[in-house]
């Protein structure tokens, strides 16, 4: 790991107010990490320097007016290259949006850069987030800080490794089957997935429009509540988005976690699961335990299906979100002799082996004879998969279980195989299929020092609950555990 | 086998992707594993199961249809959708002619 003077959301925002360091300074000391690791990582795409120094000095123009700051005032961070930055290349991981500037912001970086905080850059990601390692990237795998020569996971790779090795304060990723929580465990950081809806998707480039969710990767899980409080609400250009009261997280951290019920779903823990992340998150279960926590044993018996419905939900939604890239109005056109033959080359050329094999997935489940065999069976598993979160949450006021049944592999490990890389995402796609929120948080490390992450699991918008328990795990150690 | 060499070449019409013959073959292979893999949602009796159609339907309210007023806003102009076109001809976006002579 890389060791630099650590920041967090309140030690920037307090060292800035109080003239330790300008914010302008500050986003040049990050910069200058960015020059130094990023090289060995891959974890940025593109940096935007005249942005980030223009939001910089209206920070420092608030200090010396004597404003209120505003909740991220100064924070350095990184946004995933899914997401839309006006004027600032968005490529998605692919090669077919490569040099793309898109025309506006995505609404949660618009309200990041309104609480303060100053986009340093772009991080690389598994192409249009499709992938587990984000070894699907068009440009280049990311390292893992916390485990050389090993995967930083993914597809939020890029942004996980730029936290976990100190070259941005926080960093937004994108989670569509666990894009968010699984790199944020194979990299030993706090990753959050909110429920469906909290966070407007809007100018988020969509994968699986049911399934694709906003959400922080940050060092603390006080940070991760100051980021998403930022974010979350209703907004007028996501239909989706929920029209539900947002808590202030932050300040309601604090609060006793003495007495929770703690759902310890049995089907998470089946064979499969490697023998050094059962003991970490056993050994995690167990300080819950200590600090008040009542552990309830329960039954989710449609969990095992949820791989295959994941797989064609996700597929069918991106074979119909990916018909726009077709060389007409951005990105890669490849010349064709008629129109048809321009998409086919296009779209053949523009896009990687993954990314056409879920395309081909998606179409395949979507046509005529195949539909009600494939998608509509999935969409029928999925509400079953729904109720048993929704049973269980009768029982138990959140869920705990292990983030990723592996901890990092090696770069190039399990390439060769899609399906086994897809079998890997287990315990992440239940939730997403759910709409519920979860979080990823460290829980130690195994014999060979790679990180571990334990995954607790709220109901819908019972995001503070999850914060709640995160930050008492984190208080009492347990990242280290 | 579940899928052939003939479905395959109809489902990359369908999506509008260019395969050589190679990728073909290795796209089937990959394709019928996964499809194998898949099939096991068929050991689960569905048939009085409602498919999800919305996400959190009923949790969240901004879910349901509360329409917003129609009022005209802010759009991006023609200018700035024609600048990320690989061939434009403002205001126009150019492609190989569709309708022959």
């Amino acid at each position: 790991m890389i060791t630099q003077n650590h920041w967090t959301v309140d030690s920037v925002r307090e060292a800035v107010r109080a003239r330790k360091i300008s914010a302008r300074e500050l986003t040049g000391e990050f910069y200058a990490r960015i020059e130094k690791h990023n090289p060995a990582l891959n974890a940025f795409l593109a940096l935007c320097p005249e942005r980030a120094f223009a939001q910089a000095d209206r920070v420092d123009a608030m200090v010396k007016a004597g404003e209120p700051l505003p909740p991220l005032a100064g924070v350095p961070m990184a946004i995933k290259d899914v997401i839309a930055t006006r004027g600032v290349p968005t490529t998605c991981g692919s090669r077919i949006l490569e040099g793309y500037l898109p025309p506006y912001d995505a609404t949660a970086v618009e309200r990041l850069e309104r609480a303060g905080a100053i986009v340093l850059g772009k991080t690389n990601c598994d192409e249009f987030a499709m992938g587990s390692s984000n070894e699907n990237s068009a440009y280049g795998p990311v390292h893992n800080p916390a485990a050389p020569g090993r995967v930083p996971g993914g597809s939020s790779g890029g942004s996980a490794a730029a936290v976990a090795a100190g070259l941005a304060v926080a960093a937004l990723g994108t989670d569509t089957g666990g894009s968010i929580r699984q790199p944020g465990s194979f990299c030993g950081i706090p990753a959050m997935m909110p429920s469906y809806g909290r966070v407007s998707r809007y100018g988020l480039i969509a994968f699986a429009s049911s399934l694709d969710r906003i959400g922080p990767l940050t060092t603390s899980i006080r940070d991760a509540a100051a980021v998403l409080r930022v974010m979350a609400g209703r907004d007028a250009n996501d239909s989706t988005s929920a029209e539900v009261p947002v808590a202030d997280y932050p300040t309601e951290l604090n609060q006793s976690v003495k007495g929770l019920r703690v759902g310890i779903p049995r089907e998470y823990f089946a064979p499969g699961m490697d023998d050094s992340v059962r003991q970490k998150v056993e050994g995690a279960i167990e300080l819950l335990k200590r600090m008040g926590c009542r552990a309830v044993e329960l039954h989710m018996p449609h969990t095992d299906y949820a791989i295959a419905t994941y797989y064609i939900v996700a597929t069918a939604e991106a074979s119909s979100n990916l018909a726009r890239y077709d060389g007409v109005r951005y990105g890669l056109r490849v010349p064709g002799g008629t129109l048809l033959e321009m998409y086919r080359k296009t779209r053949g050329r523009g896009f990687g082996a993954e990314v056409k094999r879920r395309i081909m997935l998606g179409t395949y489940a979507l046509s005529a004879g195949y539909y009600d065999a494939y998608y509509r069976k999935a969409q029928q598993v999925r509400t079953l998969i729904a109720r048993d979160f929704q049973e269980a949450f009768a029982a138990a006021d959140l869920i705990v279980t292990p983030t990723s049944p592996v901890p990092a592999f090696r770069l190039g490990e399990r390439t060769a195989d899609p399906l086994q890389m897809y079998l890997a995402d287990i315990y992440t796609v239940t939730g997403s299929l759910a709409g519920v929120p979860g979080i990823s948080v460290p829980c130690g490390k195994t014999p060979e020092g790679l990180p571990v992450g334990l995954q607790i699991f709220g109901p819908a918008f019972g995001e503070t609950r999850v914060l709640q328990l995160a930050h008492a795990f984190e208080q009492a150690g347990g990242f280290n555990n | 086998m579940k899928i052939t060499r003939e479905d395959v070449r109809k489902v990359a019409d369908l999506a509008y992707l260019e395969f050589s013959d190679d990728e073909l073959a290795r796209i089937q292979g990959e394709l019928d594993s996964i499809l194998e893999y898949i099939g096991k949602l068929n050991e689960l009796d569905t048939s009085n199961v409602e498919p999800m159609a919305q996400v959190l339907a009923g949790v969240a309210p901004g879910e349901n249809p509360a329409l917003r007023e129609d009022v005209v806003g802010p759009c991006v102009v023609t200018r700035e959708a024609l600048a990320a076109a690989p061939d434009a001809a403002p205001p126009y976006f150019r492609v190989p002619k569709v309708i022959e002579k």
